[in-house]
């Protein structure tokens, strides 16, 4: 789908929140809102170049695959994850259930 | 006079040691001594562990007894940039959602740096996740420059900056998104290098914008920085962008005569914007330039003006998929109030990112949200293209285009904290050097009459670091920033 730019200034601030999981005072929201509106506002200058058959460029510098061999190498070791993971219990990182019980 | 310890360059402290004069434990005693002292009013260190860079130091003086010094550098302390993994030590990227963090890996350039000997010491200030211009995002702490303390050291590497400047260390490394490395650089005084895109791995570089990050060197002399620069590039297959090329001995490039090549002065760099003082040094040094028979050629770079939005539309989007992996979950914060997981997401990443950080990941969804996408994200790349075949248009004309780093001195502490836009807006200069992938080094031309330092920049080809050198050096050679330290504290003169 393809929106003319010059529109596409006006923020909706909750859907963004809740794409970028953040949860935000409504303060913030408040001052975020004229923030981003300002700076897209600004970034509209991009509306005057043509881009009509122009490649977009993903990278600095032409990047190739690089194959490497197979071969087994170290990982992190679950008394290292131990020491980074924020609950850790058996081995194992603790999270929150995410299915219900049968 | 002598000089003190402090006052060497990194590889005056190498021949120290080469000639037996000083011990690796002397030297880095000496920048401890230097560090408890100064960095209560610099603030450039986050954490320092004395007891662990004692005994580097003392390994490096072993090596030596042995003979099996392991470089140029061993024994010499280089501090880094809280974003750059060392195994077993704090990574916050001074964000609170990274606090208690320890590094369970080394960086690929850690890794070189111990295979060289080197001595780690300690981790440097900088703005949360990179994101900022003058070290004011941290959560932690505020950084001074140093050469005045009501001043920002620039950012988003002013730890490194402000910690060479200060003389605490000899050097340090940053890493420069879109200028993070050249613009403090600039405000303290000191040299800084973007390399390439692809000429350092970036394995163990806490992501910000992928396509742009690069790990690079800052010190007090041109000699040092490629001294460091050699150590950390090549190969490394662990980030298949890091580039399968050979890495010229660049230490040797800096004595090397350029001969007489094209420096371009691209119109849009001088324009309206720019302090006039910083104007008058920077076409000082086009004039040393000329004189040393360098052609001077007018060029323009008429999409430069574009460079911000390109910038801050793909980091910002690259941004908000890079820092989608701090969730909670695996390792950082996670906040004790969430009830199950999508919570667990949402409070633990609000408590845990600060303003601009937010303010980033939620631009960088805008431009990447269904509907948004091809106006916003897609045409910036494009522009990108533009952007990149310009510069590379530009180096068929000339050898070297020759910039101001940034459009004036450093700004007074907190001066764009309320508008970011604003801040935006002082990268120009320094931005379009990452959208195109090329080597740019910053140094030292020169200081306002407020006495706060100016820096030029010089930008090449991708992977003409060595061209960047030579002249660098050359400039270096003629002047008296070389080897710039501010006094602080009652140094003395």
């Amino acid at each position: 789908m393809s929106i003319d730019i010059s529109n596409s200034a006006s923020v909706d601030i909750d859907h963004l929140a809740k794409l970028s999981r953040l949860q935000l005072a409504e303060s913030e929201k408040f001052k975020l809102q004229g923030q981003l509106e300002r700076i897209l506002n600004h970034f509209r200058a991009l509306e005057d170049v043509d881009v009509s058959g122009i490649e977009p460029t993903a990278h600095a510098c032409d990047v190739v695959n690089i194959w490497d061999e197979d071969e087994v190498a170290e990982g992190l070791t679950p008394d290292q994850l131990e020491t980074i993971a924020p609950a850790f219990r058996d081995r194992q990182i603790v999270v929150p259930k995410v299915v219900d019980d049968a | 006079m002598e000089k003190s310890l402090y006052q060497l360059t990194a590889l005056e402290m190498s021949g120290a040691l080469t000639s037996g004069n000083i011990s690796s434990e002397r030297l880095v005693l000496d920048c401890l001594e230097r560090i408890r002292t100064l960095d209560e009013s610099v603030g450039a260190f986050l954490h320092v562990d004395e007891a662990s860079i004692l005994a580097q130091a003392r390994a490096s003086d072993q090596r030596r007894l042995q003979g099996a010094t392991l470089s140029t550098l061993d024994g010499v302390p280089v501090a880094l940039k809280d974003v750059i993994a060392v195994a077993g030590e704090p990574l916050t990227c001074a964000s609170r959602i990274l606090e208690n963090y320890k590094s369970p890996y080394d960086a690929h350039v850690t890794k070189l740096l111990k295979a060289a000997g080197v001595v780690l010491c300690g981790r440097l200030n900088m703005d949360e996740f990179a994101m900022g211009s003058a070290t004011e995002n941290s959560a932690f702490k505020r950084t001074a420059n140093p050469w005045n303390l009501k001043h920002s050291p620039g950012g988003s590497s002013g730890g490194s900056a402000a910690a060479v400047a200060a003389g605490m260390v000899p050097m340090s490394l940053g890493s420069d998104t879109g200028g993070s490395i050249r613009q403090p650089a600039a405000f303290c005084g000191v040299v800084g290098i973007k390399p390439s895109y692809g000429r350092v791995s970036r394995f163990g570089l806490a992501a910000y914008a992928s396509s742009l990050d690069q790990i690079g060197p800052l010190a007090r002399t041109v000699r040092d920085a490629a001294a460091l620069l050699q150590i950390i590039a090549g190969a490394d297959p662990k980030d298949s962008t890091c580039m399968r090329r050979d890495v010229p001995d660049y230490l040797a490039e800096t004595m090397r005569d350029p001969g007489c090549l094209r420096i371009g002065l691209p119109a849009e760099f001088f324009a309206e914007g720019l302090d006039a003082e910083v104007r008058k040094s920077v076409l000082e040094a086009a004039d040393f330039f000329a004189k040393q028979g360098h052609e001077i050629v007018d060029i323009q770079l008429p999409l430069t003006k574009l460079a911000v939005p390109v910038y801050y539309i793909i980091a910002t989007a690259e941004a908000t998929s890079n820092l989608a992996r701090y969730d909670g979950i695996r390792y950082g914060h996670r906040s004790d109030i969430a009830v199950d997981a999508i919570d667990i997401y949402y409070k633990s990443r609000g408590e845990g990112f600060g303003e601009e950080v937010k303010r980033r990941i939620m631009l960088g969804n805008f431009v990447l949200s269904s509907g948004y996408y091809d106006a916003w994200y897609v045409r910036a790349q494009k522009v990108r293209t533009l952007l990149r075949a310009e510069y590379m248009n530009a180096f068929d004309k000339v050898d070297l285009i020759l910039t101001p780093t940034t459009p004036g001195a450093a700004l007074r502490q907190g001066e764009h904290r309320e508008d970011p836009l604003q801040s935006y807006l002082e990268d120009v200069y320094t931005i379009p050097a990452n959208l195109a992938g090329l080597p740019g080094i910053s140094l030292p031309c020169g200081f306002v009459a407020s006495g706060l330092p100016v820096g030029l920049q010089l930008l090449a080809a991708p992977f003409a670091e060595d061209r960047l050198l030579q002249v660098a050096s050359q400039y270096e050679r003629a002047h008296r920033f070389a080897g710039l330290r501010a006094r602080i504290g009652g140094d003395e003169q």
